[in-house]
């Protein structure tokens, strides 16, 4: 008990950290003074001058789209070039040879898009040069700009009668120089504390004691794992991601892995709620996250601790379910965890999913398709709660009598179309996905497994590249032209979608003028709106995936209890 | 109080006509307006041409034809609850159309000569004379000469009005009858635009134009309708994967039980009882915009007169001297004023009468006595009997009259006089040779029923604003008196709009009623503006709204209307999408249970067999639209409250209430559709 109230405390201790982190992060984003601005500022202003940028100068939604473009557009083609030449390129002690087209196109996407699926192996399949140049360089790229979008919508809610909505060269510039370094310097120094390896070396070979041989992977592991857990983008180091000892050796390491991962998501959150000035809008908007995440944990704690009925019944074993889990951690450690890493779209797996029950992975699934607003990826995830409160507020707005406002922002046609559609965009591919690889020989010819888990396992693959999740369900192999091609497209849509609505909408609403709250006024802030910001995220999302939710998980289950089991 | 042109929703002529129109709506040359049916019309073609295929190839033909018979109704059921709401608008403006239709206008030429034309052609600009016992035959303005008229065509109050140049009634409507006199105006709409053009228009679908929130709810509907389009799509391929070969037109019937029918159907409905609730409360909304704009409105401009007060001060207490009674005082009071016809002077009469406990209706002075009007010069009127003068006036002016009698206003009564202004009344003294008998208190009088609209706009959040000549401390006191917020005193002209550019420069949305060309401006400026019929041409082309009763207080029944137009959309749609959780449970487990058996624990019903819960699903489905259809007419009860209080009550009562409601109607129509052996 003394051990599970530990975990919940840490993460409520990140939690509570993130509260002064998002107003530190709102003084950074508003160019206020900061506590970090005696060390950071003269690189910054050195940076700027380097790079010919007039911090003054804020642009419009269309410029700041613009650039937008043009900086994702430079990245696609060199993450691109440099994986599909790796093996001819130097930082190579390996020998590791280059990817395909698609292969390295699959990689880019999911970097760039701050997904981090993995169809690779990192420890096994990247040189030294790719891992630094199109991996790292965009572990700290993608979240930045997924940032900077949400700040810019953010000021849209804060301004009144403004053409602008922020510079994006400025806010690039800031997130990497204060948000990003200073955290990932901290934490990667108390991992490598931890035993955590970090080191620029080739592999060692180990000689087990069965007389075989072990390479042993090297490599920066500290810094990308610090890096990848705090940005979300939860890709491993290696490929069994948090799981290997070498990510995970103390308890303490792994404690604060989970806990930071929620760190920054929730903190943009409080900043949000600074930019505005109104932090009571911070605290609804994270009241609804924190119950969509404790709403979730049924399925968590639920099934696995129960066990496998089949195992059960013919007493091989009892209690609860341990496939695929390392015995070094506890069963809620690992499902706390998994329902931490969900939840930010970190995707980040102390477990194999594939060997959860069923009604578990639907639990996965759900935090998955559901999991975007609920703290989610840096930026997108913000993106998406505040597009749930814009629809949640147009219905109470409508049921109450009037154009609905937040923050006295009137919500007109255009943020409410844009909003729905942008969640659309992000769950809609999922379906149509997975039906097309369903359908398709090239599709199946990938299952490793069959009836509704193999479906399972296709379902769960989109789903969570479509949110910018990339977490592995496994026991699907990917690595082929048609899955590398369709998870890209999902993902590019699914970020995409998001980032450009969140800057048309900045523009919008930073050109409006801001209402006076009246007695008319829906509050945001009150129980019941967060209860029906709640109830709207449930139902629109439990509407598009019951079926898929009924032939999957719940069919499973109801074979496994027949005795069945794929 | 004008008589309210109500009409009985289940009339059979009306439903007749409405049972024929909803037929000749399917037309998807109309129906393109609503996709949502559109979408529905397109699946129950398709699913008939199946059904129909089947009964020749023997497929579930039985189940296939009932579906498709039932996807026909959801259509039917939608477009004729359109048809209805057009029906009864309909009725409501044919008449005023008839009467004008008919009209012959004297047109005058430029030679001055008269030509005689058909009212219909009729063009802005044109020049027309209507005499005795004509038909006004289009709108315009008075330019020459007074007429009586009867506006009852279109306002429904039978008592005539006067029209004559200038000021604020000289706009005439086409359709109302001159009974008396004649008149010269200048018509100021072409054909086709005239005010019941525009009528007729708002409350007739084709014509109708959404606003802008009724078309942001319908791109969500059609949204939402391709969503599911999706989901029951890319089911097939993961049935199929599951071995299960699903037939369309059970999936059809998945995909229409989930799109959102009920409100997509009911939409167009809305909008047009929305039109017609204001034609019945008389007013007629030239753009819808305005109308929604109207529950959105967070700040009224209010003229005093007329609107928060009845027009004239009325005298409302005796303030006696020392040494005079109350009686003496009420005496001379009324003898000075009994030749005074103005509103002030009667009450006075009529106040004294009740002092006095008088009741006949004649009272005269004794024989001889001379009465002294009210001149510029003495600013007093008054009366010359039995060797007194009694006069009354203003405090200023009696003063001097009785110091040029070498007399003297005592303590006492300075107080009195003081303290009616300082209550924002107004001070009259009488006097009885050089002795001053004491001050009447002359009052603006509160309409009836005032303070509750107040009292409800400022529950609704709604904030008032009064307008008004008078000065500050007899403003301040009026605004106490009826709940005003706030108020400008010692307004100019011009104070309307700067008021209004004020209040919309710190975000609030403001809404006004005006009669006057002076209004005009901010009529335009204000984002509801309401004109009085009875208002000037340039008022009521500024407006967005016409009152045709001229009742400056209806700004607060739009108000509510509008709001209640929004509220039916809202729960009507919060309704729409909680019933697909309980269609789920209904079709989901009936596609797959004879093929995959364990999720019939999906079945929460315990619905007999697949076919009956298909059919029964469906049939709920079309059911609702009907059902709804005296709702969506009359609009979801508004009553004033705050935001919290009516999504509490709105959210449980159709979003708790629609999660719940379909369970329990699907059950009994599955009970149903087993005892007449429909599956």
């Amino acid at each position: 008990m003394l051990i599970e109230l530990l975990h919940v405390s840490i993460i409520a201790a990140c939690l509570i950290a993130s509260v002064f982190y998002g107003r530190y992060m709102a003084k950074v984003f508003q160019g206020e003074r900061n506590l970090l601005s005696p060390i950071i500022r003269p690189i910054e202003r050195g940076i700027y001058w380097i790079c010919g940028i007039d911090e003054s100068k804020e642009m419009t939604w269309k410029a700041y789209l613009g650039w937008y473009f043009v900086f994702e557009f430079v990245c696609f083609p060199f993450a691109i070039a440099v994986l599909m030449f790796q093996g001819s390129l130097p930082l190579n002690p390996h020998g590791v040879a280059s990817f395909s087209f698609d292969e390295a196109f699959n990689i880019a996407t999911s970097f760039i898009t701050n997904t981090e699926w993995q169809v690779y192996s990192g420890e096994r399949d990247f040189s030294y040069l790719s891992q630094i140049l199109a991996l790292i360089v965009q572990d700290f790229w993608s979240p930045s700009v997924g940032i900077v979008c949400a700040v810019a919508l953010f000021r849209g809610f804060a301004r009144k009668n403004f053409s602008t909505i922020g510079n994006f060269w400025v806010d690039i510039t800031r997130t990497v120089f204060y948000i990003i370094l200073p955290l990932v310097t901290v934490f990667a120094l108390f991992l490598a504390s931890q035993g955590v390896i970090a080191n620029l070396g080739p592999y060692v070979t180990a000689h087990t004691l069965d007389g075989g041989e072990q390479l042993i992977p090297g490599g920066p592991a500290a810094a990308v794992i610090a890096l990848q857990i705090i940005c979300e983008d939860g890709g491993g180091f290696f490929n069994v991601n948090a799981i290997h000892p070498f990510s995970s050796p103390t308890p303490l390491a792994y404690w604060f892995q989970m806990g930071i991962m929620l760190l920054v998501p929730s903190s943009l959150i409080f900043a949000f709620g600074e930019i505005i000035k109104n932090r009571k809008i911070g605290y609804a908007i994270f009241i609804a996250m924190l119950a969509l995440y404790v709403l979730s944990s049924p399925f968590y704690i639920g099934p696995e601790f129960q066990g496998n009925p089949i195992l059960q019944k013919i007493g091989v074993a009892g209690g609860v379910n341990m496939e695929g889990k390392d015995q070094r951690f506890t069963l809620f450690e690992v499902m706390i965890w998994t329902l931490t890493s969900m939840c930010p779209a970190n995707g980040s797996t102390l477990s194999q999913h594939d060997s959860l029950l069923p009604i578990s992975i639907m639990g996965i699934i759900w935090n998955i398709v559901v999991g975007a607003p609920i703290f989610g990826c840096w930026g997108t995830g913000s993106i998406t709660i505040i597009y749930y409160f814009i629809i949640a507020m147009f219905l109470g707005g409508l049921m109450t009598g009037r154009t609905p406002e937040m923050t006295g922002k009137k919500i007109e046609p255009l943020e409410t179309i844009l909003g729905a559609a942008s969640l659309l965009l992000s769950s809609l591919p999922t379906l149509i996905f997975t039906a097309i690889a369903i359908a398709l020989p090239v599709g199946l010819a990938g299952l490793n497994n069959y009836g509704p888990h193999g479906f399972m396992e296709i379902f769960y693959n989109y789903a969570a590249d479509a949110v910018n999740n990339g977490s592995p369900m496994a026991g699907l192999t990917t690595n082929t032209p048609f899955y590398n091609y369709t998870l890209a497209i999902a993902m590019i849509i699914g970020r995409y979608s998001t980032d450009i609505t969140a800057l048309v909408i900045a523009g919008s609403l930073a050109s409006k003028k801001i209402s006076p709250i009246t007695k008319a006024t829906l509050p945001v802030t009150s129980p019941f709106f967060i209860l029906m910001v709640v109830g709207t995220v449930v139902i629109i999302n439990a509407l598009q995936f019951f079926p898929f939710m009924m032939l999957g998980p719940i069919l499973e289950h109801l074979y496994m209890v027949m005795g069945r089991t794929f | 109080m004008p008589a309210k042109t109500s009409i009985n929703l289940w009339q059979s002529d009306l439903l007749g006509r409405a049972a024929k129109d909803s037929v000749l709506k399917l037309d998807p040359r109309t129906l393109w307006r609503n996709p949502v049916m559109l979408m529905v019309e397109a699946i129950s073609i398709l699913t008939t041409v199946i059904a129909i295929n089947d009964t020749f190839t023997g497929g579930n033909y039985k189940l296939h034809i009932q579906i498709a018979i039932w996807l026909w109704f959801t259509v039917l059921f939608s477009t004729f609850s359109e048809a209805i709401a057009e029906g009864r608008g309909r009725a409501q403006a044919e008449s005023l159309r008839q009467a004008r239709s008919e009209a012959v206008a004297s047109k005058l030429l430029k030679d001055g000569s008269i030509e005689h034309i058909s009212a219909l052609s009729l063009r802005k600009g044109d020049i027309i004379i209507v005499k005795d016992d004509e038909t006004i035959p289009s709108d315009g303005e008075v330019i020459e000469g007074v007429a009586l008229v009867n506006e009852s065509a279109i306002t429904g109050e039978s008592a005539p009005v006067v029209r004559e140049p200038g000021g604020t009634i000289s706009g005439i409507t086409g359709g109302t009858r001159v009974i008396s006199g004649q008149i010269k105006a200048r018509i100021t709409a072409d054909p086709g635009e005239t005010f019941l053009d525009q009528m007729i228009g708002m409350v007739e679908s084709a014509k109708r134009q959404m606003t802008p929130n009724e078309r942001a709810l319908q791109i969500l509907l059609v949204g939402m309708s391709i969503m599911f389009t999706v989901v029951v799509v890319t089911l097939v391929p993961v049935a199929s994967y599951t071995g299960v070969q699903l037939a369309i037109p059970v999936l059809v019937a998945l995909l229409v039980c989930l799109m959102p029918t009920t409100i997509g159907g009911l939409l167009p409905a809305i909008g047009i009882a929305g039109m017609s609730r204001l034609l019945q409360n008389n007013v007629v909304a030239l753009s819808g915009k305005a109308v929604e704009a109207s529950g959105n409105v967070d700040v009224v401009l209010l003229d005093k007169t007329g609107t928060i007060t009845l027009g004239n001060r009325m005298a409302t207490e005796f303030i006696p001297a020392e040494g005079v009674t109350k009686e003496e005082l009420a005496v001379s009071a009324m003898l000075s004023s009994l030749a005074d016809e103005t509103p002030e002077g009667r009450s006075i009469v009529d106040l004294s009468k009740q002092v006095l406990g008088i009741r006949g209706r004649d009272i005269r002075p004794s024989e001889g006595s001379t009465f002294v009007p009210f001149s510029a010069e003495t600013r007093m009127s008054g009366i010359n009997m039995d060797c007194k003068e009694i006069r009354k006036g203003a405090n200023d002016a009696i003063e001097e009259y009785v110091k040029s009698k070498s007399g003297s206003i005592t303590a006492s009564i300075r107080t009195a006089v003081d303290d009616i202004a300082k209550q924002g009344g107004t001070p009259l003294l009488v006097v009885e040779g050089s002795k001053v008998l004491g001050a009447v208190r002359l009052k603006d009088v509160l309409k009836e029923g005032i303070k509750e609209k107040l009292s409800n706009l400022r529950k609704v959040g709604i904030r008032s604003v009064m307008i008004t000549g008078d000065n500050p401390t007899t403003a301040a006191a009026i605004a106490a008196e009826a709940g005003i917020d706030d108020f400008i005193g010692q307004a100019r002209p011009e104070a309307k709009l700067e008021v209004i550019r004020k209040y919309q420069k710190e975000g609030h949305m403001v809404a006004m009623i005006g009669d006057g060309t002076n209004d005009a401006p901010a009529l335009a400026q204000a984002d509801v503006g309401v004109a009085m019929n009875a208002g000037t041409e340039a008022a009521r082309e500024a407006a967005n709204m016409v009152d045709l009763d001229s009742n400056p207080a209806k700004l607060l029944d739009i108000v509510e209307i509008g709001k209640a137009i929004l509220i039916t959309r809202g729960a009507l749609t919060t309704f729409s999408v909680a019933n697909d959780v309980a269609k789920y449970f209904t079709i989901l487990p009936a596609m797959f249970m004879a093929q995959l058996p364990m999720l019939g624990v999906l079945n929460v019903m315990q619905l007999h067999s697949p076919n009956s819960a298909i059919l029964a699903a469906i049939m709920f489905n079309a059911i609702v639209i009907p059902l709804l259809i005296p709702l969506s007419l009359r609009g979801v009860k508004y009553t004033p409250s705050s935001a919290e209080d009516l999504l509490r009550r709105n959210l449980l009562i159709y979003g708790v209430g629609g999660l719940f409601v379909p369970f329990i109607g699907i059950k009994l129509i599955d009970i149903l559709v087993v005892l007449l052996h429909l599956e």
